[in-house]
């Protein structure tokens, strides 16, 4: 009793500030993250209007926009082509560090892990808190780079050198772009600070999975959603290091005279670069080698919140448990050995090509399995069509057509042909930025009642999933053609050349169904944010699931779980378990008061620990 | 506790879901792609190993066609399926190691078949160049392409950024060095058909990419590195050169031409190109 006192007690003595601001609470720095993610979505959302503005009819006058981006439209109203590369530079960088990063490790998994796993908070509240605290100013630092000299960066979201690098100190302005001035500097700082942030954050999250588990929760009865975040941060701590590496280096080529990623001789504007023995391709493998686990720092979550969708709202245990941690370990083992699959066409050694095709196509394996899994649990299932649902069937679909196209860019001499063209985009958008964010909204839908202790609408959110699913493909299957007939990205536009002449029907269409998609968020939006306050009050357990989480209140208190930490007895997936009287099983619940899951107990992974009835509380110990 | 919401409406979902899923997708997929071949579709490849690489993008596009179908229409079935009804129950189905290890192995024979054929292409395209090849270089810079000829002496004089001047020697050629004196710098690019070229690429600047699209050719500039390729135009014509990565502002005007012709007509050109 002494630690739900102690709960209390805090709960009660804690100031606003401290409960909601400057909080230690995992749940509110969990809903921190969530909600400023889910700003920036809407600014990236914004960025990727204005992409396709201009793609669709490129050079036309937009009178409207010319007065809420005054800097980035002439006086004519057409948007400005440097305005354009930071735009899409921004779009990029937005989307994949500030949204998605954030919102599905910094917010699921500051929320989640905590409560899957039966534990009070994280292993380090401060760190933690300081993890949140830190991602505000990267997003300042970063929206900063529109309002300096030269505007924001226009080297794209992977800023490649030596266009990123070429900087000017005497003007402030880049020397090879305009926006590879002071923008371009505030960038890479406001990344730094960000990776910091996640580093403490993926710390955190190692070391409470390891050490904060509960009385039963082994490793083996971790929910898969609980597996995929553990199996992220490990990514995370060990790649974006890398990164921040890459970024202080690029910053000391800008303005400390050093030249890793710049060679001798170049002719920039005229003048002689004084920058001597770089090496450009040295940022993109030390780029990529962040880069590509990072896509799967995006995808892991989701397939992790897919999997817990499908089982709780399919009734069905997921099926393959053991294959689908299997397939997260070894998807991200493999994460780390395909970065070069970006660099076909670099100039790297042909050879080194041949060795990251197999390597790229081998990670396609694990993939398959854990697709063919997902489909393998709707099958007899009995699925409730919820909005959580019908969002993880639609990220399966989305996994599938994103996933296909990367069997194309992974073999280099068709990669040769599409590196860089709009199959690219569609390829990504697809496999990483749509699916991810289905597995978002998905995650949205379903969480929603544990973190707010109120229900979103059913109605909405299944419109939302119409309009979106249908958005998406609209939007982005057509990209692939775009890019079969060869147009390349991050063209401002497409005119100049014969070869695209025909294809600026389909860049209209695809303009079109982009507009569409933007405007459906807008439910989503008015859904969320008025099932904050109007929503119906949500139980603890409303979808009749058995994961811990769903055995604390909704919302949960401050410490979670009242004076006793919850024993585990089972796996997660016991549902529609033959001659039980409901249809679900808590992990909670003793063997001996149900009948035992088929076979659960008897696998060395799903059952490990050794399964004791509460007798004491430790806690109180 | 409350029942779970009656499941009434949770067939009619997903017959609706179900639809949608063949109707969009996988009718609206194969459509999109039939329509796409006479509207919007790769260029007529206009180069010997381009018809290798077609051949591999027609196969992936086959293998991986059938799969996106194929899963499309399971899933569509199982949601069409096995909406909730009642308080029918789930069936307690999570494990079968038969079905998971053809579910594996299936898709990784698939793969290991497309990475030997990719293995094999992506050797001939980078394999060494025949002898009788003729020989240029490309130099990116923003935004244009500049090209260089050897000469009668068949060897490329040293360059040296510092003289670079735009109107009188854009290319840098050092007078020092005897080998630049019969040197041919052009903005155009001319090439013979049926001749293998090996075209050395560089840049000026900061990274471009030398993008043939009907040559299914594309290689980055990179500043201070020298990448050498090699290919053999197999058809007449003016084809486009495009940039594929980005380089600033004007990377979308960075057009270049190749006119492919017999190899009198470049030899004439080239000769009127020395005066």
């Amino acid at each position: 009793m002494a630690v739900m006192h102690e709960a209390a007690h805090e709960e009660h003595k804690l100031g606003f500030l401290q409960r909601y601001v400057f909080s230690q609470d995992h749940k509110i720095i969990g809903i921190q993250y969530m909600m400023t993610s889910l700003f920036m979505a809407a600014v990236g959302g914004v960025l990727a209007m204005l992409i396709r503005m201009e793609l669709g009819w490129p050079g036309a006058r937009w009178g409207l926009a010319k007065w809420l981006f005054p800097g980035g439209f002439t006086g004519d109203g057409t948007l400005k082509p440097d305005f354009y590369l930071a735009v899409v530079t921004m779009h990029g960088s937005i989307m994949i560090f500030f949204v998605l990063t954030t919102a599905l490790s910094g917010g699921f998994g500051n929320f989640l892990i905590p409560l899957t796993i039966g534990a009070r908070d994280m292993a380090f509240p401060f760190m933690n808190m300081l993890s949140y605290w830190l991602y505000p100013p990267a997003i300042v630092v970063l929206l900063a780079s529109f309002f300096v000299a030269g505007g924001a960066p226009n080297a794209g979201w992977t800023a490649y050198p030596p266009l990123s690098a070429l900087y000017n100190p005497a003007t402030g302005t880049g020397l090879a772009a305009p926006g590879s001035g002071l923008g371009q500097s505030l960038w890479l700082v406001s990344l730094a600070i960000l990776i910091v942030s996640f580093l403490f954050g993926s710390l955190n999250y190692i070391t409470t999975v390891l050490q904060l588990r509960t009385r039963g929760m082994s490793m083996g009865r971790m929910p898969l959603v609980t597996w995929a975040q553990f199996t992220t941060a490990i990514l995370m701590l060990l790649s974006f290091p890398v990164l921040f590496a890459a970024v202080v280096m690029l910053l000391f080529d800008r303005h400390l005279g050093t030249s890793f990623f710049v060679p001798s001789g170049l002719v920039v504007g005229g003048q002689l670069v004084t920058h001597q023995g770089g090496n450009p391709l040295l940022w993109q493998h030390l780029f990529w080698f962040l880069g590509h686990p990072e896509v799967y720092v995006l995808i892991l979550p989701p397939m992790g919140i897919v999997s817990e969708i499908l089982a709780v709202h399919g009734r069905k245990p997921i099926f393959g448990y053991k294959a689908m941690v299997a397939s997260i370990c070894a998807i991200a083992f493999l994460s780390f050995l395909v970065w070069g699959h970006h660099m076909f066409t670099s100039g790297m050694n042909p050879l080194v090509g041949t060795a990251f095709m197999v390597t790229t196509l081998a990670i396609a394996i694990p993939s398959a399995v854990k697709t063919f899994n997902w489909v393998a649990t709707l099958w007899r299932a009995r699925i409730h069509f919820t909005p959580a649902m019908l969002f993880a069937i639609g990220f399966v679909s989305l996994f599938v057509t994103g996933g296909l196209t990367g069997i194309f860019l992974g073999s280099p001499a068709v990669d040769v042909y599409f590196q860089d063209t709009f199959f690219v985009v569609a390829h990504f958008h697809f496999v990483m930025a749509s699916a991810a964010l289905f597995g978002l909204f998905g995650g949205l839908y379903h969480w929603f009642p544990k973190m707010f202790g109120r229900m979103m609408d059913e109605r909405l959110g299944k419109l939302h999933f119409w309009l979106t699913f249908v958005g998406i493909y609209a939007t982005f299957f057509p990209m692939h053609f775009l890019g079969m007939a060869g147009e390349p990205r991050r063209y401002y536009s497409p005119q100049m050349y014969d070869f695209l002449r025909g294809l600026s029907g389909l860049n209209m269409f695809v303009s079109l169904a982009a507009f569409g998609l933007g405007l459906a968020q807008l439910i989503f939006a008015y859904n969320f944010i008025r099932s904050l306050f109007r929503g119906p009050k949500a139980e603890g357990n409303p979808w009749h699931a058995n994961t811990l989480e769903w055995q604390a209140d909704s919302p949960p208190p401050h410490g979670n779980w009242g004076a006793t930490l919850p024993t585990v007895h089972r796996w997660p997936y016991d549902y529609s378990v033959p001659g039980a009287t409901e249809d679900y099983i808590p992990q909670t619940v003793p063997v001996t008061a149900a009948v035992v899951a088929g076979g659960a107990l008897h696998h060395p992974v799903q059952g490990g620990a050794p399964d004791e009835p509460p007798t004491t509380d430790l806690n109180s110990a | 506790m409350a029942e779970i919401p009656a499941a009434t409406g949770e067939r009619r979902t997903g017959r609706l879901l179900a639809s949608l899923i063949v109707v969009m997708i996988v009718f609206g997929g194969v459509g999109m792609t039939l329509l796409a071949r006479r509207y919007w579709w790769l260029l007529p490849v206009a180069s010997a190993h381009g018809v290798d690489v077609d051949r591999l993008i027609y196969t992936t596009f086959v293998v991986t066609g059938i799969v996106f179908v194929l899963v499309h229409i399971l899933i569509a079935a199982f949601v069409w399926r096995f909406g909730a009804r009642g308080t029918e129950r789930a069936a307690y189905w999570h494990d079968d190691r038969t079905l998971e290890l053809t579910y594996t192995l299936v898709p990784a024979a698939v793969l290991v078949t497309l990475i030997s054929m990719g293995a094999v292409v992506w050797a001939r395209v980078h394999g060494p160049a025949p002898a009788d090849s003729m020989v240029v270089e490309v130099r990116g810079e923003q935004f244009g392409w500049l090209f260089r000829y050897p000469g009668p002496d068949g060897i490329f004089g040293r360059v040296d950024p510092a003289r670079i001047s735009p109107k009188d020697n854009p290319m840098g050629l050092d007078p020092a060095d005897p080998a630049s004196a019969d040197d041919l710098v052009t903005r155009e690019l001319h090439l013979a058909v049926n001749r293998p070229v090996r075209v050395r690429i560089r840049s000026k600047d900061v990274l471009h990419s030398f993008f043939i699209p009907a040559f299914r050719v594309k290689q980055d500039a990179v500043p201070g590195m020298t990448v050498e390729i090699w290919f053999t135009p197999t058809r007449e014509g003016t084809y486009e050169i495009a940039c594929a990565e980005l380089c600033g502002i004007g990377h979308y005007i960075m057009r270049g031409k190749v006119m492919v012709e017999s190899a009198d007509a470049v030899q004439t050109w080239l000769a009127q190109q020395s005066h």
